[in-house]
């Protein structure tokens, strides 16, 4: 098994490398002169000058290269244009956000489309049937951000019940989450790495609540994230529930299917135990791929529900052309999706143990 | 005239129509409900944006002010749902700029169906040029054409089209670039497969055998063979990059106002929703209902074209 782990992080290896080339490349494509694209159009060429020597732009583009990816492997993003802060920084204060949305968005998918999907494959034709695969044709054709301001509408119109949700931003005015680490008393030096670990994770507002026992924190913040989530799991949720029906209809005309219903095995052990095991790898496979839709969808639903995720941010970066952000962001979530992926296939060893053999 | 002895027994009529993959796939297609209703989607929506000077009742562009008693970002207005009789009606209502919103809901069908055309034609010439090389060549031209697509693949799509409209400047033109870009590995790995099924086939030795050039036997021997894979996927993928076009403009990277496109709509009016939801409804649907038309298709020729899945549904 470890050999099998070992060869596919080997090979995601030369993708990470192509995906630095990429955003290094996309960052030198930048039309005119790279300083004023980043500074602006009134930097002085005194600042210019300046600017071109500290970042190695009189180099040649190797060496630049070179410079930018052992920069980012020191987890050195460059600083942010308007802000004048390390981006490193900035992604460990929006990062959390958006895993949290993006993990309880996946969550929602999961855990409605996976068990639509069986019920649809297994009432095949049914009211029961159609009504979801309808429900999943107009899913995955919806565009997210519409969906995440149509529910914030409607439950706008709710408001003064006991449904309304509040349709934006991260707590509710005046609700604080306390970092575990201050709670448990553990001391660090800003501009640490150990600084920046805990306030990573201390920034997952779910997680942290949980920890330190604030339960108010963890219902007001659960309570801010589920509109957003609603409306980022919608697409993948219907892709998923299609996938697992035509992957469930595909194993249920095997003849092991029939050989089980034969012996008079109990209807629900052989859907669960013998059909939807054998049917499960597509659908991981699909949900490892999704991934790739809730990050980019997070990036239009942040927008929408004021929470300031990585999303967000690159939205805000991208208007104001901020490209150290755009560029580091970029290659974090990339670099996200590909290990996220790694971890799909790793888990293939678990589903069909026919794989380690390989 | 055939008379019809009830004592002589008749052989069934033999079929005689082609059965060629694309004759059987033809008569598939109109057995398949989703496609059927997908086409006639598509066709309506192509009618609108060929005929939409005429359908609409006002221009695009057309500003209200002083010609109509409207006001800034009106509710739809129906005669026959109870609308007053001496209000102009404008069954979509009026934008912030005091537009008939309907008129221009119908003119971004052409953006729409313009861009998602165009962007995936472009990706599927490239795509397929791409495919063909790796899968026909074969070696390290294969493995380094494949490697550097996969390197695209590693993005999310929508995220590396937001980067590159970002570096090269917003506008539809290069939203529609940024999409062909992130869309072609997709149609150059179904490329590359079909040629990799064939390229050992018996007719395509005996091409070789009989002196064909690289490009006839590629172009008139291996490439039709992954014209149907690369329908089912374009379909599908024309309404993914309509859906991304609409997220470009939504978040102000693609079409720009005054441009009647569906995203640019929606993403200028998002702050009205409470006040005015109609300017955001119906941009939406329009998306929606376009995206529905693509994916319907798309999904009914692919079970009328692949057969495995065929049995499976």
């Amino acid at each position: 098994m470890s050999k099998y782990v070992i060869r596919r992080l080997l090979l995601a290896i030369p993708v990470l490398l192509g995906i630095l080339i990429v955003t290094f490349s996309l960052s030198r494509m930048i039309p005119g002169d790279p300083c004023r694209a980043m500074l602006g159009e009134k930097a002085t060429a005194e600042v210019c000058a300046k600017f071109t020597t500290q970042f190695g732009l009189d180099k040649p583009i190797p060496v630049q290269f070179g410079i930018y990816m052992a920069n980012i492997l020191k987890g050195d993003f460059g600083n942010s244009i308007r802000y004048s802060r390390p981006v490193a920084l900035i992604m460990i204060e929006r990062l959390p956000t958006t895993i949290e949305l993006g993990f309880l968005a996946m969550l929602i998918s999961i855990i409605v489309g996976v068990p639509m999907g069986i019920i649809s494959a297994v009432r095949r034709n049914s009211p029961t049937d159609v009504g979801t695969m309808i429900f999943a044709n107009i899913g995955v054709s919806m565009p997210v951000y519409w969906l995440g301001l149509m529910l914030a509408y409607a439950f706008y119109l709710l408001k003064g019940t006991p449904f309304w949700l509040p349709p934006s931003g991260r707590l509710t005015a005046g609700v604080v989450s306390v970092p575990f680490y201050e709670v448990w008393g553990i001391v660090a030096d800003p501009n640490t790495a150990k600084y920046y670990f805990l306030e990573f994770f201390s920034n997952l507002y779910i997680f942290n609540s949980i920890i330190t026992g604030d339960w108010k924190v963890l219902g007001d913040s659960v309570k801010h994230l589920i509109l957003p989530a609603l409306a980022l799991a919608t697409i993948p949720l219907a892709i998923i529930a299609r996938m697992t029906r035509s992957s469930m209809l595909e194993v249920m005309k095997q003849d092991y299917i029939r050989t089980a219903k034969a012996k008079g095995l109990q209807s629900n052990l052989v859907i669960f135990k013998h059909a939807f095991r054998n049917a499960l790898l597509p659908i991981v496979t699909i949900v490892g791929l999704e991934f790739g839709i809730i990050f980019a969808g997070a990036l239009l639903t942040e927008t929408i529900f004021g929470l300031s995720g990585v999303g967000r941010m690159l939205y805000d970066a991208i208007t104001a052309r901020d490209f150290p952000i755009i560029q580091g962001f970029t290659v974090v979530i990339a670099a996200g999706y590909v290990f996220l992926n790694l971890m799909v296939d790793v888990s293939y060893i678990f589903i069909d143990p026919r794989i380690k053999l390989e | 005239m055939k008379v019809k002895l009830p004592w002589v027994k008749t052989t069934p009529e033999k079929d005689y129509r082609s059965n060629s993959l694309w004759r059987l796939t033809q008569r598939r297609i109109f057995r398949q409900k989703s496609a059927v209703i997908g086409m006639t989607l598509l066709g309506l929506l192509i009618f609108i944006a060929i005929f939409a000077p005429l359908l609409a009742p006002y221009g695009p562009y057309e500003v209200l002010i002083g010609k109509e008693n409207v006001e800034k970002r009106d509710p739809p207005c129906i005669h026959i749902l109870g609308c007053p009789a001496d209000k102009p009606q404008h069954i979509m209502g009026i934008d912030g700029n005091v537009r008939d919103v309907f008129s221009r809901i119908l003119y971004g069908s052409r953006i729409s169906l313009v861009v998602g055309f165009v962007a995936v034609g472009f990706a599927i010439l490239i795509g397929t040029f791409l495919g063909a090389v790796a899968g026909y060549v074969g070696g390290s031209t294969d493995n380094v054409i494949m490697r550097i697509l996969d390197v695209l693949l590693a993005f999310p799509s929508l995220l590396l089209a937001i980067t590159i409209v970002a570096v090269l400047g917003k506008g539809i033109q290069n939203a529609l670039l940024a999409i062909a870009i992130v869309s072609i590995p997709a149609y150059a790995r179904v490329v590359r497969a079909s040629v990799l099924s064939v390229r050992e086939t018996s007719y395509v030795l005996a091409s070789k055998a009989l002196g064909g050039s690289h490009w006839h036997i590629l172009f008139n021997r291996i490439l039709p063979n992954s014209t149907p894979p690369l329908i089912v996927r374009g379909t599908l993928g024309i309404g993914v990059a309509i859906l991304d076009a609409a997220a470009l403009s939504f978040i102000g990277l693609g079409a720009q106002p005054p441009l009647a496109e569906w995203g640019t709509m929606l993403g200028q009016e998002r702050n009205q929703i409470f006040t005015a939801p109609h300017l955001v409804l119906f941009p939406g649907i329009a998306i929606m209902i376009t995206v529905l038309a693509f994916n319907l298709l798309g999904d009914g020729l692919r079970d009328a074209i692949d057969p495995r899945l065929r049995s499976a549904e």
